[in-house]
C-alpha cells in the first residue's frame, strides 16, 4: 500500500481497532467494498436550494414503499361481494367489494391505518409535484446537456410510471370515484383503432368492469412499477453519481471542477436529515389534512356519479383536453374512429411525453452543440429553451384550467359552452404567445446584465446636474458578481447557408442544413453576447471617468438637501 | 483531466484538490477563485459551540419523546366508530400523526442544523472527468469483445448463429400467446344488452316496476331492467351480484316525460314513447359516465364528467359537448298489467364509442 497523505492532526493508521472497524474490516474481506467507498466517502456536492427538488422526489419515493408495504399488510385486492360489518355504522349491510371494505377497515379499524392512507396518498401528490417541477428546474437550467441527456430521459420514464403508479394506486379502493376513472381509462381503451375493444376485453378480463381489474392492478401497483421505478432510479442516481453534479457558474468555479461540501459528513447529515423532514411533513399532513375520504364516495356502482368528479390532479391536463375536444367521430368503410377521444386521450399523453423526453437531442441537433456541460445556464441564456417550455407550460396550464370548466362556470358565473370556446382558441394563441413574450423577456434580461456590467448596477439615487439635467448614478458591481455573469459561452450566430456547394450543386443534405441553419440563426440571432476583455475594460474606463468628472459637481435629487435640515455626511452614494 | 502535481490529494477524495483559490484564466474577466472562508460563531466561541451542540441534543431529545407519546396515544385512543372527534379528524389518526411528524422533523431539523452549525464548512474542490472512457481503454475493451466473438466463432457458423436468432425470436410467440387468456374475445358482446322484449323497466333502487301515471312530467327516473331483481323458484336472485354489477353498466336507463308536443321523434321512433315518456340509455356516449343532471325546461341531459349535453325532446342529440353521437334510446310500451316495459334491446350499442361499433 502506498502511504497516505494527510493534512490533519491525526495520521491514517488506527491505533486499536473500534467494533465499528472490526466489522467494516469483516465486511471488506468478503466484499472488497473500500475500492469503491474510498472514492464516494468524500465525494463532493454542490449546495443550491433548486437541487433539493429532486431530493424531494426520491424522498417522498422511500415513504411512498414504506407506507405502501403497511397498507398492504390490510388491504385485500379483491372484487368479491361481500357484506360490510365493520366500524362504518352508516354501511353495515351494504354489499360491496373485498377491495372497497378493506380500505373501510383501514381507515377505520386499524390503528394508525387512516394517518398512513392519507401519509401514503398525500406523497404520491408530492413525489409527482416534485418530480415534475424537479424537471422544471433541470430543463431551465440547461442541466441536460451533455453528458446527461440519459439521465434527462430516464427522468421523463420516471415521470410516466410515476404517474402510471399514482393511477393504478388511486383505482384500488373500489369507490365510486375511483370505478368511474377506471371507467373513463376502459372508454379510453376503447377508442384506439383496430384493437381498441381488445385492449379493453384483455385488461378487464371481459366486459368492464369485470372481476379481475382490481387484482391485476394490484400487482403492478405493488411490484412491476415499483420495481420498474426503483430500477430506474438506481440508474439515475448511478449516473448522477458518475457525472458528477453540475454547479452555478461563480468564483471558483469552473466546467472541469466542482464545488462543495463532502458526502461524509455534511451531504450525508443535509440530505439525511431533509429525508426525516419530508417524511414529517407528510406525516403532518397526513395528520392535519384528510384525502381521500373514500368512504363518503360509497361502492363502485356503474349506475351512478358523483358530480364534479375530478381525477387526482396530475391528470387533469388529459381531462381538459377530452373536455374541450369537438366532437369528431368518424366512420371509416364500416369504421368508426372517436378522434374526440383517441386524439385527447390517449395520442396527446405520447405526444407530450415524447416531446419531453427527446428535447435534448432536438436542441443539440439544432445548436450542433456537442461539448459537455458541467456548469448551469440561467433560463435567460437560452431565450428560445426557456421560452418553449414557458410556452408547454401555458399549455398545460390552459388545459389544467379547462379540466376544471365546470368549476370555473361556477365560481365565476359564467356559460360553460363559451368558456369551452374560449378554452378551443386559448390552447392554440396561448402557447405562442406565451413563447413570443417568454423570448423577449429572457432577451431583455440579458441586456440588463449587459448594462450592470458595463456601466454598474442602478443605485436608485437621482442625480442633478449644474444645468438641471437629472441621471441615475450606477456604480460598478463587484468583481465575483461580474465574473459571475461572464462565465458563460459566447455564442457564434452561423450565417444562413444555401446549402449548395461552391460552384452551386446543392448538396444531399441542402433542406436539411438550410433548415438547421434557419433555426440556428432563430435560435443565436437575437441574444446579447457578452463583451469581450477590451470593451469592457473601455466601459469600465469610462464609467470611471464619468464619476470623476461629475464629482462635486451633482447633488443628489431627493429634495431633502434643499430642506437645510438633512446632514448628508456619511451618505456614500451622495458625496460625489 | 491529470492530476495537479503542486494540488495534492486530500485524504479520502483522490479527486479534490487542496487549493481552491488557485485563480483560473478566463474571459472577459479572470475567475477570481473561491472567496475566503468565513468562521461562522460556532467555529471560534466554545460558548456558542456548546450552546448549539445543546440545540442539536434538544431537539433529537424532544424526537424520542413524541416517539413515546406515539406508543401511548396508540392505546389510549379508540378507532373507529367516532372518526370525526377532533377537527374533524379522527383522536386516534391525529395524535398518531402528529407525535410521528414531529419526531420525524425534529430528527431531521437536528441534523441539519449539527450540518450547519458544526460540521466543517470550508468547501471543497474536485477534479471532473470527461463521461467517455479513455481511448486506450475502449480499444481494449473493443479488442477483448472481438477476441470474445471469435472464440466463440459466431461469425464463422453462420448456421448456429441464425438458428440461434430463430430459436430466440420465436420465444416472442409463447410469451404473446401465453397473454391470450388474460380475456375473452369482444365479439358482439358490446352490442347487446340484457334488455328484452317485454321486459319490465323498474325502478332502480327499489326494483318496483313504473305505471306511465307515476311518472310526472319535468321528472327523470333511474331504472333498471327487471331481471336484475328477479327471483327464481327458491327466491334466489337469477343474476348473482357480480353479473349485475356488469350487466348494469350498460343496461342502466333513465326515464323522463314530457310534454308530447315538445317532442320530435324521428319517424321510426314515433311509437317507443308512452304519453310523452321517453326512455334512454343513462350511459354517456363519449366515455361512458352514468349521466346525470336534468334541466326539464331546456329537456337537456348533462353528462357530469366532460359536459357532454343531449337533447331528450329530439331523439337524445348531441348538441354539446365531446361525445361523438346520440344518446341511444330504449323502444319503450306498456303492458297488459300496466307497467312500462321495454319493446326490445337497444338497436344500437350503448355507452362509448369503438372501432367495430357500425358493424
Ligand atoms: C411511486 C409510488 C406510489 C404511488 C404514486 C402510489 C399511489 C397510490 C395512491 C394514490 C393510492 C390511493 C390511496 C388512497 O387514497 O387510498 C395508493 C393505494 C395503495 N398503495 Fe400505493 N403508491 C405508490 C407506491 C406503493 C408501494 C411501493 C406500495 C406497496 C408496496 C403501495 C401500496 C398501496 C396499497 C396497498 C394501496 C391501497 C390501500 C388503500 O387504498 O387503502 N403503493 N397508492
Ligand atoms: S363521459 Fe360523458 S362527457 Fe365524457
Amino acid at each position: 500500500m502506498s502511504s497516505i497523505q494527510t493534512n490533519g492532526k491525526t495520521a491514517a493508521t488506527a491505533t486499536k481497532p473500534s467494533k465499528a472497524g472490526a466489522a467494516a474490516t469483516w465486511v471488506d474481506d468478503r466484499v472488497g467494498i473500500a475500492g469503491a467507498a474510498k472514492k464516494n466517502i468524500r465525494k463532493v456536492f454542490p449546495d443550491h436550494w433548486s437541487f433539493m427538488l429532486g431530493e424531494i422526489a426520491l424522498w417522498s419515493f422511500v415513504i411512498l414503499l414504506l407506507s405502501g408495504v403497511f397498507l398492504t399488510l390490510w388491504f385485500k385486492p379483491s372484487m368479491a361481494e361481500v357484506i360490510y360489518d365493520g366500524s362504518y355504522e352508516q354501511y353495515r349491510g351494504l354489499h360491496m367489494s373485498e377491495a372497497y371494505a378493506s380500505t373501510l377497515e383501514i381507515s377505520f379499524d386499524v390503528r394508525g391505518g387512516l394517518l398512513m392512507r392519507q401519509i401514503h396518498h398525500w406523497a404520491a401528490q408530492l413525489f409527482i409535484a416534485a418530480m415534475f417541477v424537479h424537471l422544471l428546474r433541470v430543463f431551465f437550467t440547461g442541466a441536460f446537456r451533455k453528458p446527461r441527456e440519459l439521465n434527462w430521459v430516464i427522468g421523463s420514464l420516471l415521470l410516466l410510471l410515476g404517474i402510471l403508479e399514482g393511477f393504478t394506486g388511486y383505482s384500488l379502493p373500489d369507490d365510486l370515484l375511483s370505478g368511474t376513472g377506471l371507467r373513463i381509462a376502459d372508454g379510453i381503451m376503447k377508442s384506439s383503432p383496430v384493437i381498441g375493444t381488445y385492449l379493453s376485453f384483455f385488461l378487464f378480463g371481459g366486459e368492464f368492469p369485470g372481476d379481475v381489474i382490481i387484482p391485476r392492478l394490484y400487482a403492478i401497483h405493488i411490484l412491476l412499477l415499483p420495481g420498474l421505478l426503483l430500477a430506474l432510479i438506481g440508474a439515475h442516481m448511478m449516473l448522477l453519481v458518475y457525472h458528477k453534479h453540475t454547479q452555478w457558474p461563480g468564483p471558483g468555479r469552473t466546467e472541469q471542477n466542482v464545488v462543495g461540501y463532502p458526502m461524509m459528513p455534511v451531504y450525508a447529515a443535509k440530505a439525511g436529515g431533509f429525508f426525516f423532514i419530508v417524511f414529517g411533513v407528510t406525516a403532518l399532513m397526513g395528520a392535519l389534512l384528510s384525502i381521500n375520504p373514500v368512504w363518503k364516495y360509497g361502492p363502485y356502482n356503474p349506475a351512478e356519479v358523483t358530480a364534479g368528479s375530478q381525477p387526482d390532479w396530475y391528470m387533469g391536463f388529459n381531462e381538459g383536453l377530452m373536455r374541450i375536444m369537438p366532437a369528431w367521430e368518424y366512420e371509416i368503410g364500416g369504421f368508426t374512429l372517436p378522434l374526440s377521444v383517441f386524439l385527447p386521450a390517449a395520442l396527446l399523453p405520447v405526444v407530450l411525453l415524447s416531446v419531453v423526453m427527446f428535447y435534448p437531442f432536438i436542441e443539440q441537433w439544432i445548436t450542433g452543440d456537442k461539448r459537455e456541460h458541467h456548469l448551469l445556464q440561467r433560463p435567460r441564456e437560452a431565450p428560445n429553451r426557456t421560452a418553449f417550455m414557458v410556452a408547454l407550460m401555458t399549455f398545460y396550464g390552459l388545459l389544467w384550467a379547462a379540466g376544471g370548466n365546470d368549476i370555473l362556470a361556477v365560481v365565476f358565473r359564467l356559460d360553460l359552452n363559451q368558456i369551452t370556446y374560449f378554452m378551443r382558441v386559448a390552447v392554440v394563441v396561448g402557447p405562442v404567445l406565451a413563447f413570443i413574450i417568454a423570448r423577449r423577456w429572457a432577451i431583455s434580461l440579458q441586456r440588463h446584465d449587459q448594462e450592470k456590467l458595463l456601466h454598474g448596477y442602478e443605485t436608485g439615487v437621482i442625480m442633478r446636474s449644474p444645468d438641471g439635467e437629472y441621471t441615475e448614478r450606477h456604480l460598478p458591481i463587484s468583481e465575483a458578481e461580474a465574473f459571475t455573469i461572464t462565465a458563460r459561452d459566447r455564442e457564434e450566430v452561423p450565417a444562413l447557408t444555401s446549402g449548395e456547394d461552391v460552384n452551386g450543386v446543392p448538396a444531399p443534405t441542402a433542406r436539411k442544413d438550410r433548415l438547421r441553419a434557419r433555426l440556428q440563426h432563430f435560435w443565436y440571432a437575437d441574444n446579447v453576447q457578452k463583451p469581450t476583455r477590451a470593451e469592457l475594460e473601455a466601459a469600465r474606463h469610462h464609467a470611471q471617468h464619468e464619476l470623476e468628472v461629475h464629482a462635486g459637481e451633482e447633488h443628489a435629487a431627493d429634495g431633502h438637501q434643499f430642506d437645510g435640515r438633512h446632514d448628508i455626511h456619511g451618505e456614500e452614494l451622495r458625496k460625489h | 483531466m491529470t492530476h495537479n502535481p503542486d494540488q495534492p490529494a486530500l485524504p479520502g477524495n483522490e479527486d479534490a484538490v487542496n487549493d481552491p483559490h488557485a485563480p483560473v484564466p478566463a474571459e472577459p474577466i479572470d475567475n477570481p477563485g473561491l472567496p475566503a472562508h468565513h468562521w461562522r460563531p460556532t467555529d471560534v466561541d466554545p460558548a456558542a459551540e456548546k450552546r448549539a451542540e445543546r440545540q442539536v441534543a434538544t431537539l433529537f431529545g424532544i424526537a424520542s419523546l413524541m416517539s413515546i407519546l406515539f406508543v401511548v396515544a396508540y392505546f389510549a385512543f379508540e378507532v373507529g366508530e367516532d372518526p370525526d372527534t377532533f377537527l374533524g379528524l379522527g383522536a386516534s389518526t391525529l395524535f398518531l400523526g402528529l407525535t410521528l411528524g414531529t419526531a420525524l422533523l425534529l430528527i431531521g431539523i437536528g441534523a441539519i442544523q449539527w450540518a450547519r452549525k458544526l460540521m466543517s464548512d470550508v468547501e471543497m474542490v474536485e477534479h471532473r472527468h470527461p463521461a467517455a472512457s479513455s481511448d486506450e481503454d475502449r480499444a481494449s475493451a473493443v479488442a477483448a469483445l472481438r477476441q470474445g466473438a471469435d472464440d466463440s466463432g459466431i461469425a464463422r457458423r453462420p448456421l448456429i448463429r441464425n438458428s440461434l436468432l430463430g430459436a430466440l425470436a420465436l420465444l416472442g410467440l409463447p410469451a404473446i400467446v401465453g397473454l391470450r387468456d388474460l380475456g375473452p374475445a369482444p365479439g358482439n358482446a358490446l352490442a347487446h344488452t340484457v334488455w328484452r322484449k317485454g321486459m319490465r323497466i323498474v325502478n332502480d333502487v327499489s326494483g318496483t316496476p313504473i305505471r306511465p301515471e307515476e311518472v310526472e312530467i319535468g321528472q327523470l327516473v333511474n331504472a333498471e331492467p327487471s331481471v336484475f331483481f328477479d327471483a327464481d323458484e327458491n327466491g334466489e336472485p337469477i343474476m348473482d351480484g357480480h353479473e349485475v354489477l356488469v350487466e348494469k353498466t350498460k343496461a342502466a336507463v333513465i326515464l323522463v316525460r314530457m310534454q308530447p308536443r315538445d317532442i320530435t321523434p324521428l319517424e321510426e321512433r314515433a311509437n317507443w314513447g308512452v304519453d310523452g315518456i321517453l326512455c334512454y340509455s343513462k350511459i354517456c356516449t363519449h366515455v361512458g359516465c352514468p349521466i346525470s343532471l336534468w334541466e326539464q325546461q331546456s329537456h337537456h341531459l348533462l353528462c357530469p364528467c366532460h359536459q357532454s349535453t343531449f337533447d331528450l325532446a329530439d331523439n337524445g342529440k348531441v348538441i354539446f359537448g365531446p361525445a361523438g353521437h346520440a344518446l341511444p334510446q330504449l323502444p319503450m310500451g306498456v303492458d297488459d298489467e300496466g307497467y312500462l316495459i321495454a319493446l326490445s334491446d337497444f338497436e344500437e350499442p350503448v355507452g362509448p364509442s369503438y372501432w367495430e361499433r357500425g358493424e
